[in-house]
């Protein structure tokens, strides 16, 4: 079972990620139940081998020999049969058991659960009522009744485990399968023309496998726990078989005249099950996907921050300035600059957009600002962001935690997930104005109510005690909007907030947007890829590329005459409405991977312009002189990060 | 010309029925009466919002979902009875591209796998034919061969969409269904792809149905657009024609609403924007509600999807055809 986790080829290794068992074996306590857990095996295996004497030959002369006794090492018990022999061959015996059962009950058990959830329906009602029906006994006096039907014996025990255990796979398999049954895959793999056993046990079944094995690796133990418990009892092993459970029987009687007779099966059962169930967790660990994406690892409340050097203070006026701001992810031994030194300073009341797609950094820009990004695996190695005069990656959690839905509030792309589902969206925006007013419960209901209007949700009043499944995304979006207006913001940081919405909704998000921003004169980070919203929105644009910001500028400039290659090719590669006769002029190859940016330009691999020198040294983000449009010299608002711009002096 | 694929009242309701004990279980009509025909050779665009049916509709051109009432037939043969009987004679005359590109890769099988399958299936190829054709599909759609032997997460989305877009064309299915194909893409990709597929349409011969919400998308690549609202076809025309002089309210909002660089600016319906209850349908036309030009017909009475100078359209007050664009909306009723 072991070898089977961790014989799977495993491209994660090629990757630079420690393999499946070296991660294992990291967890000290997993390799530690590993390392008894081969002991007790090798035992096992090598039993008849080693020069033992029989272990069901009774000597009552030899009875009762302490351990340490000449030719009895653990010494013999109240039949005189040697306890060391009958201790590795019970222990032999209650594996094999123990493996077995597990095998019968995940065979059985995750065969009912695939049809199970990959048929639904009515199929599965039966077969799922069939296995609550076995659940609806206490496990050991199903198994106790069992027994009694088939009678006392070894198998018997065996058969009437793995029937207890069966409903335990059945119902995690079933759980799984019917989260795959439904997926793309599935029905990619039934227009590929596969039958539905073929569907089942080729598409589904791989990825249950890990599962299966996971379960597996974490029943075992209990497994051979519960065949000692019925030979305990005297319905499993028959004497003169030496079985864990048995031994265990036969010397509580003599737990006080020759304690070793029931100790020493006792310690053996201890070391054996809680091996298993250690190496069983860590297996869990290494192969359930969701602790693998660190979901165990608990995020601080705040970014950490390592800088060497911190930049000076800015000129007092703006709303947000960046200076050099570097944010890293680390995994393993690769280090992703995910953020590799971006500037921007925004005036009050200002809207600029963040242009770039996925992989660019802007995301990762916009967390960093009030240290949102989870660390570990996110380190902020660089820069300054100022906001209100203070260097807030040198604030503390408590001034953050004020800042936060305070001065600067943010609008993320998935209202569902961004909102809690077991509260009222009124109460969501009410808890937004509290956290930082300290109003009474009724003014912040009727603060809230008012916020709730000026987002134009219609009859708020009503909608307060809503929930946010039961409005549209675009209303969601709206009461998204509402709670990041509660504290009258500054700076409203905007992340791709109308990327999941319909086109006509997303028309109206925008359009209350804008009229927001102009009421209350807060300014506006846009984080997009689409330029059309872009223009829409904002008075500045920031194309990002790679983690850095390639070109910055008045949108309108930007739009009608970029200066960076890759800007323009952006700009190109999009249809737009309107201009159906438009080649599209796709950008070929991908963006460079963030943990290995090539030297100079990070756009130089796919710029038909690039040449040598763009290959060498760090470009400078410069301004441009020169107005594309009317030749006039510019004020020097627009840089791009190139050495040779499509216009103008670099 | 003749007909690539033809669909005839097309319904898909989910739910209704009765409950054992007889109670009349809420139905809602994802599809509702859908007519589509498709030339050989032609792209046909199909638009609209979420919620609005499109890739239910998809679903049900390629066999991943039954109509509830309708018939659909491809290449002049009625999918619906050998659907029954044989899934893989359909499977051979329309295969379909997925909007997830790697959810709709097997996380645990090669390309190769994958690719292969089709191919042993569908077409029962032996070895070196198999062979000999992964070659040619890789190279159709620029994926150097080493990459067959990897798994699907090694792949960038646009890659994985390149994948799908091969396994579609191994079957040598002459129709595809393409469900929102460059959505989940960024933009430099989506270009590529939408390139791509271009360039296999006129190698290959083949007919697209391709299904999106992006209506500058659509207006690239298609050579006639449906638009959906609510279930229904609303406005059915060339695509130069449709863009150019929509008929609908609602073809013209989606274009208002559009937003493009550097255009103009955009407009917003002054009330947010709402479907109608789909347990609760509404008798008349299912825009009604949104609609500034809607009077009494239009909530009494369903408009049926009828000529209206170069396109179809369901309204019972369609815009001007000689009119601009957009351009009369709002002042009418």
């Amino acid at each position: 079972m072991v070898s089977l986790a961790l014989g799977r080829r495993s491209a994660a290794a090629a990757s630079g990620r420690p393999s499946p068992f070296r991660l294992l074996v990291a967890n000290r306590l997993s390799a530690l139940g590993l390392a008894v857990l081969v002991a007790i095996a090798a035992l096992a295996v090598l039993t008849p081998l080693l020069p033992l004497p029989d272990p069901d030959v009774t000597d009552p002369a030899q009875r009762l020999l302490r351990p340490g006794a000449e030719g009895a090492l653990l010494g013999t018990d109240h039949l005189g049969r040697d306890i060391l022999s009958r201790l590795l061959w019970g222990t032999r015996v209650s594996i094999l058991v123990g493996l077995s059962a597990t095998a019968i009950a995940a065979l059985a058990g995750s065969l009912i659960g695939l049809v199970a959830g990959y048929a639904g329906g009515a199929t599965d009602s039966v077969l799922m009522r069939g296995i609550d029906l076995v659940m609806a006994f206490p496990y050991i006096l199903l198994a106790l009744g069992i027994v009694a039907v088939l009678g006392p014996g070894l198998l018997n025990a065996l058969y009437a485990i793995a029937i207890v255990n069966v409903p335990f796979f059945a119902r995690n398999i079933r759980g799984i399968t019917l989260g795959l049954a439904r997926r793309e895959f599935v029905d990619a793999a039934r227009l590929s023309g596969a039958s539905h056993p073929a569907v089942l046990f080729g598409e589904v079944l791989p990825n249950v496998l890990p599962t299966i094995v996971v379960t597996m690796s974490t029943t075992v133990g209990w497994m051979i726990l519960e065949t000692a418990g019925l030979s305990f009892l005297g319905l499993g092993a028959q004497p003169p078989q030496a079985d864990l459970g048995s031994m265990l029987g036969e010397g509580r009687k003599l737990l006080f005249t020759a304690p070793h007779v029931s100790v020493i099966p006792g310690l053996m059962i201890f070391a054996l099950v809680m091996s298993i169930n250690l190496v069983g967790d860590g297996i869990r660990d290494v192969l359930d996907p969701r602790l693998k994406s660190g979901a165990l690892a608990a995020p601080g409340a705040a970014t950490a921050v390592r800088r060497d050097t911190i930049p000076d203070a800015p000129a007092p006026g703006p709303v947000l300035a960046v200076d050099g701001l570097r944010t890293e992810f680390r995994t393993g031994d690769r280090v992703y600059k995910a953020v590799g030194g971006v500037d921007l300073t925004l005036a009050p009341g200002e809207r600029v957009g963040l242009v770039g797609e996925s992989g660019s950094g802007k995301s990762v820009t916009a967390l960093s600002l009030l240290r949102l990004v989870p660390t570990p695996p996110g380190t902020i190695t660089g820069g300054r962001v100022t906001i209100g005069g203070d260097d807030q990656l040198a604030a503390s959690d408590e001034a953050l935690r004020r800042l936060r839905g305070g001065r600067v509030a943010y609008v993320f792309q998935d209202p569902l997930t961004t909102l809690h589902p077991l509260f009222t969206v009124g109460d969501q925006v009410m808890e937004a104005v509290r956290a930082h007013q300290p109003l009474s419960a009724r003014a912040a209901r009727a603060r809230a109510i008012e916020l709730l209007e000026r987002v134009q949700i219609p009859s708020a009043a009503a909608r307060f005690d809503a929930y946010p499944h039961e409005l549209s995304g675009g209303m969601r979006q709206r009461v998204c909007i509402a709670m990041a207006l509660a504290n009258d913001p500054e700076l409203i940081v905007a992340d791709e907030p109308t990327t999941a919405l319909d086109v006509t909704v997303q028309a109206q998000v925008l359009k209350l947007l804008r009229s927001l921003s102009e009421e209350r004169g807060s300014a506006v980070l846009f984080i997009t890829h689409d330029f059309g919203v872009v223009s829409e929105l904002c008075d500045r644009v920031a194309v990002m590329y790679a983690g850095r910001i390639v070109e910055i500028g008045p949108t309108a400039e930007v739009l009608a005459a970029p200066a960076h290659p890759y800007t323009a090719k952006l700009i190109d590669c999009v249809p737009v409405l309107g201009q159906p006769e438009r080649r599209l002029d796709a950008i070929e190859g991908l963006p460079p991977a963030v943990d290995r940016l090539p030297e100079g330009c990070a756009f130089a691999e796919r710029c038909p312009f690039a040449e040598a020198r763009c290959r060498d040294g760090d470009i400078s983000l410069d301004n441009l002189s020169g107005d594309p449009l009317s030749g006039d010299p510019l004020s020097g608002d627009r840089a791009a990060r190139c050495v040779k711009p499509l216009w103008g002096e670099a | 010309m003749s007909w690539a694929l033809e669909a005839e009242g097309l319904t898909r309701t989910f739910g209704g029925g009765r409950t054992l004990l007889g109670r009349r279980r809420p139905a809602v009509h994802a599809v509702q009466g859908a007519d589509l025909a498709v030339r050989e050779g032609e792209t046909l665009g199909v638009v609209g919002e979420s919620g609005c049916g499109k890739s239910t509709l998809a679903r049900m051109l390629v066999g991943l979902d039954r109509p509830t009432e309708g018939t659909i037939s491809i290449g002049g043969q009625d999918t619906a009875e050998p659907a029954r009987g044989d899934r893989r004679a359909l499977a051979r005359r329309v295969q379909y591209v997925f909007q997830d590109p790697v959810a709709s890769l097997n996380p645990r099988k090669t390309i190769r796998q994958t690719l292969e399958a089709p191919m042993r299936r569908l077409l029962g190829l032996d070895a070196a034919a198999r062979r000999q054709r992964l070659a040619e599909l890789m190279a159709a759609v620029s994926l150097r061969e080493e990459f067959l032997d990897r798994y699907p997460h090694e792949f960038s989305g646009g890659q994985a969409q390149r994948i799908g877009i091969a396994r579609a064309l191994a079957a040598d299915a002459r129709v595809i269904v393409l469900d929102e194909p460059v959505s989940a893409l960024d933009v430099s990709v989506q270009a590529q792809v939408l390139n791509l597929l271009d360039r296999l349409k006129r190698e290959f011969g083949l007919t697209y149905v391709f299904i999106s919400h992006d209506l500058s998308v659509i207006e690239s690549v298609c050579d006639r657009v449906a638009v959906m609202y609510f279930g229904r076809i609303v406005e059915l025309g060339t695509a130069r024609e449709l863009f150019a002089r929509p008929r609908h309210p609602y073809t013209a909002l989606l274009m208002r609403s559009a937003p493009t660089p550097g255009g103009r600016r955009i407009e917003a319906e002054a009330e947010p924007a709402e479907l109608p209850d789909p347990l609760n349908p509404p008798a008349g036309c299912a825009f009604a509600s949104r609609c500034p030009r809607a009077d009494a017909t239009c909530r009494d009475r369903r408009p049926p999807l009828e000529p209206n100078g170069g396109s179809l359209a369901a309204c019972w007050h369609p815009l001007d055809a000689t009119a601009p664009a957009g351009a009369d909306l709002g002042d009418h009723g």
